[in-house]
């Protein structure tokens, strides 16, 4: 919570972000927090959910049928969406915590590979979901 | 340092409170424990969509479900509240914003984490299976 003295106010802050090209690496960077605020709503879900299952069924049906209803689905299919890419971009960093994966083509590769590794998962999830519902029914 | 300064601009010109590194390890920690936990959490969201009341409350009855579930509340919570705590801490300049913000979030995940194990330990008891 520095406070900043006078002098520095007239300063340039960095980085500037009106100046700086948009690049992958920077869209997966704040794609990650976007997705990590958006998982924080998603344990909220999880938590009703639970909540639901130990109230009982009148509850639970209430729930399950508020998150099987269109506007329902679409959230959890933004949440699955931002787990995989949080998933994805999460190893990213853990690699770089161990000091691989920092040169410029690597980190770039990497980003793109994120953001296409959560679009793909996400789908054959999904994919996934629908058959085995299909199937039970 | 110059003699005209306060103590107060003295004391925060010292450098950080030596506190940064127990939170970076304790991020990364959970990190590791939520991938772990992850093809058991895609596994189980694909089995239970479309089962019914008894059937989701079947599997949360079983003591391995049931302490993964829990396993991933504490980490989930421990993790999402440390991250957003971070967003809050580099974009909310107001100081009662802030402190109001940061204090939401711990109170929030501590809350929401504590009533989903107790909901689960009541699935898990009110079962008969333990």
């Amino acid at each position: 919570m520095a406070e900043i003295p006078r002098l520095d106010q007239t300063r340039p802050l960095s980085p500037h972000m009106q100046i700086w090209r948009w690049h992958v690496t920077m869209a997966a960077s704040i794609l990650h927090r976007v997705t990590g605020v958006a998982l924080w709503a998603g344990l909220l879900i999880l938590v009703a959910w639970l909540y639901a299952l130990a109230a009982g069924p009148v509850a639970f049906s209430a729930v399950a049928g508020a998150l099987a209803s269109l506007p329902g689905l679409a959230i959890l299919f933004m949440v699955t969406l931002s787990l995989f890419f949080h998933l994805a971009n999460g190893i990213r960093h853990l690699a770089w915590d161990l000091g691989f994966g920092f040169q410029l083509k690597t980190a770039d590769a990497t980003a793109w590979g994120a953001g296409l590794f959560a679009l793909a998962a996400n789908l054959g999830f999904w994919a996934w979901i629908v058959t085995a519902v299909r199937a039970a029914s | 340092m110059s003699d005209l300064v306060t103590p107060l601009r003295r004391a925060r010109g010292l450098g950080s409170a030596k506190h940064g590194v127990g939170h970076f390890i304790g991020q990364r920690v959970s990190a590791v424990a939520i991938l772990l936990l992850a093809p058991w959490v895609l596994w189980s969201g694909a089995r239970l969509a479309g089962s019914d009341f008894d059937g989701v409350r079947r599997w949360l009855a079983q003591p391995l479900d049931a302490a993964l579930t829990i396993l991933l509340l504490l980490a989930g919570f421990y993790h999402a509240q440390l991250g957003v705590r971070v967003i809050v801490e580099d974009y909310v300049d107001g100081r009662i914003a802030r402190v109001a913000l940061l204090v939401l979030n711990a109170f929030v995940a501590a809350a929401a984490a504590v009533l989903a194990v107790v909901c689960v330990l009541s699935v898990v008891l009110g079962s008969g299976a333990v």
